[in-house]
């Protein structure tokens, strides 16, 4: 098995004014190529930090990071980042936004047209290339972001709650196209979110963490068969899969707010 | 470059809605959306715009006509018109001197203060020691700078241009530096995670993000830089739009000297066309 993402004993903790504040302590995860795994916790855990910490733009202050067999430090081009929100840039047409990445990376942008115009099919965004963003929906926006990072073809995807600014139909919609184009590509990808069904239903693998600091709580193997369609998300299965890892979440948070673990950024900083 | 990938690296980027907007709020921040919307409405906002220009000549034509105004106290429209086209053999090498003296001030103050504020707030620290000083340069009116500048430096060109160039630098300086403050952490970790130089994260985050700013700078240094061209000519030389308003006003020729004030304000006019046409361009995402 080829391991792409491979964290040990990861930490991070931040130096602000008022004092120090753990945000991570102690993560471990392995990935294997092809891999979908999914990051879960409640908001404010350390789950985006953890993910930006693979990005190399926001390294983790101990531990270690491998992706690609390589230690995580500069960014690189074969590892894609899609974020919170679309992150287009407002003065450039869809197109000239998805060719973005080739431009900072010198590359040669008519070498990828075909591949751009068939991720461009693939999410229905085929008519829009000249459309500036702000005439584009939520959806089409961060549609055009996932098509921006694959036009690159990176081996890994990072996905930082990539569909938490959409409505709830809209969301039910990209997830099930994210599983086709996962289908498709068979990238690895690492997906942070705090929706425990949106995990359950997208992943291999779902890493449970806990509130600051986040500790890997427990890892879940999803077995629910694939193709994985949009009915997957009423099945008994999927239903009792999620009241598992929720009844473990609140678990874990009751056992460290009694053993005094728990802190939030008001505890760590008054102390 | 180092601060940004330690800002990075301590604080994940927060994605704001509306990141764009912000800083909007600042001395002239509602010009850019005065600019930005100019163009939508089309011909009938044009067709609107003169329907009042003609009702307003018209009535005023009638009035002065009717109530027996003295020329030399207000002249009819027409009778402005007819003598600038009377005069403007000799009104036309003012209007190029003007016109030269401030297309030059304004290039030589608008470039200077554009690279000034793209450098300046990449340090923070030397743009609070210097924001001061940029301050008292726009709040002190430079056209008093003109008869020291004339001292030294003759009833020439020279401290004219100067003088414009004081005028309108600071003062596309002090918005350009509201512009380039606007860091998209979001946008700049978009582009740093793709290897982006400092020169690339500049010239295709910072300065579109920056340039509706930019503009609104342009445009107001633009007419500072106008006063400041016309009132120099006013305080000494014999060349100059300036000029001729004291020159016709001391003759009590106030059709030429109407005349005249038309020429300046279509040099100002052409000044904010011009701008608009920057920002419809490159910065129409805005508002």
């Amino acid at each position: 098995m080829n391991i792409q993402i491979d964290v040990k004993n990861a930490s991070k903790t931040y130096h602000s004014e008022r004092g120090e504040v753990e945000a991570i302590r102690d993560f471990s995860m392995e990935v294997a190529e092809g891999d979908f795994v999914a990051i879960v916790g409640p908001s404010g855990c350390g789950k985006t930090t953890l993910l930006w910490g693979l990005t190399g733009l926001h390294p983790f202050s101990g531990g270690s990071a491998k992706i690609l067999g390589d230690e995580v430090g500069k960014p690189r081009q074969d590892v894609g980042i899609i974020f919170q929100q679309a992150n287009l840039l407002p003065w450039r047409t869809l197109i000239d936004n998805i060719h973005f990445p080739l431009e900072i990376m010198g590359e040669d942008v008519t070498q990828y047209e075909q591949r751009v115009h068939d991720l461009l099919q693939t999410v229905g965004l085929v008519g829009f290339e000249d459309n500036m963003p702000n005439e584009l929906s939520g959806g089409m926006q961060q549609r055009a972001s996932i098509v921006r990072a694959l036009s690159v073809d990176p081996k890994v995807l990072l996905m930082d709650e990539p569909f938490g600014a959409l409505d709830a139909y809209t969301r039910d919609e990209m997830d099930a196209l994210l599983l086709s184009i996962w289908n498709k590509t068979k990238k690895t990808i690492a997906f942070v979110t705090h929706r425990i069904e949106e995990a359950v239903y997208l992943a291999d693998r779902v890493y449970v963490m806990t509130p600051r600091p986040a500790v890997n709580a427990k890892t879940f193997t999803i077995d629910l068969p694939r193709p994985r369609p949009e009915g997957t998300m009423m099945t008994q299965d999927f239903f009792n899969i999620v009241a598992t890892i929720k009844q473990s979440i609140s678990d874990e948070v009751k056992k460290q707010k009694q053993s005094g673990e728990y802190q939030t950024e008001k505890y760590s900083t008054a102390f | 470059m180092e601060d940004l990938d330690k800002e990075l690296s301590e604080h994940v980027p927060e994605f704001k809605d509306n990141a764009e907007s912000e800083g909007e709020g600042g001395a002239f921040g509602g010009v850019s959306k005065v600019i930005a919307t100019a163009h939508t409405h089309g011909w009938k906002q044009a067709a609107g715009v003169i329907g009042v220009a003609i009702v307003v000549i018209g009535l005023a034509e009638i009035l002065i006509r009717v109530l027996n105004v003295p020329e030399f106290v207000l002249p009819t429209p027409s009778a402005i018109v007819v003598a600038l086209f009377e005069s403007i053999n000799s009104i036309y090498p003012h209007f190029l001197y003007t016109l030269l003296e401030l297309v030059a001030g304004y290039v030589i103050g608008a470039a200077i203060g554009m690279i000034f504020a793209a450098v300046l707030t990449q340090f923070p620290y030397f743009e609070t020691i210097v924001t001061p000083y940029i301050i008292l340069l726009i709040t002190t009116p430079t056209i008093a700078l003109v008869p020291l500048l004339m001292m030294r430096l003759g009833f020439t060109i020279w401290p004219r241009i100067i003088a414009v160039a004081l005028a309108s630098g600071p003062m596309v300086m002090i918005n350009s530096m509201t512009g380039f403050r606007r860091a998209d952490m979001p946008k700049i970790a978009l582009a740093r995670s793709y290897g982006a130089t400092t020169f690339q994260i500049f010239l295709k985050i910072r300065f579109p993000l920056a340039l509706p700013m930019v503009n609104v700078g342009l445009l107001v240094g633009g007419i500072f830089g106008l006063i400041t061209a016309v009132g120099a000519d006013m305080v000494g030389g014999d060349m100059g739009l300036g000029n001729r308003l004291s020159y016709y006003s001391s003759l009590g020729r106030m059709a030429e000297f109407f005349g005249v004030i038309i020429l300046v304000a279509l040099i100002g006019i052409s000044i904010w066309i011009g701008v608009s046409r920057i920002n419809k361009k490159w910065a129409s995402w805005t508002g």
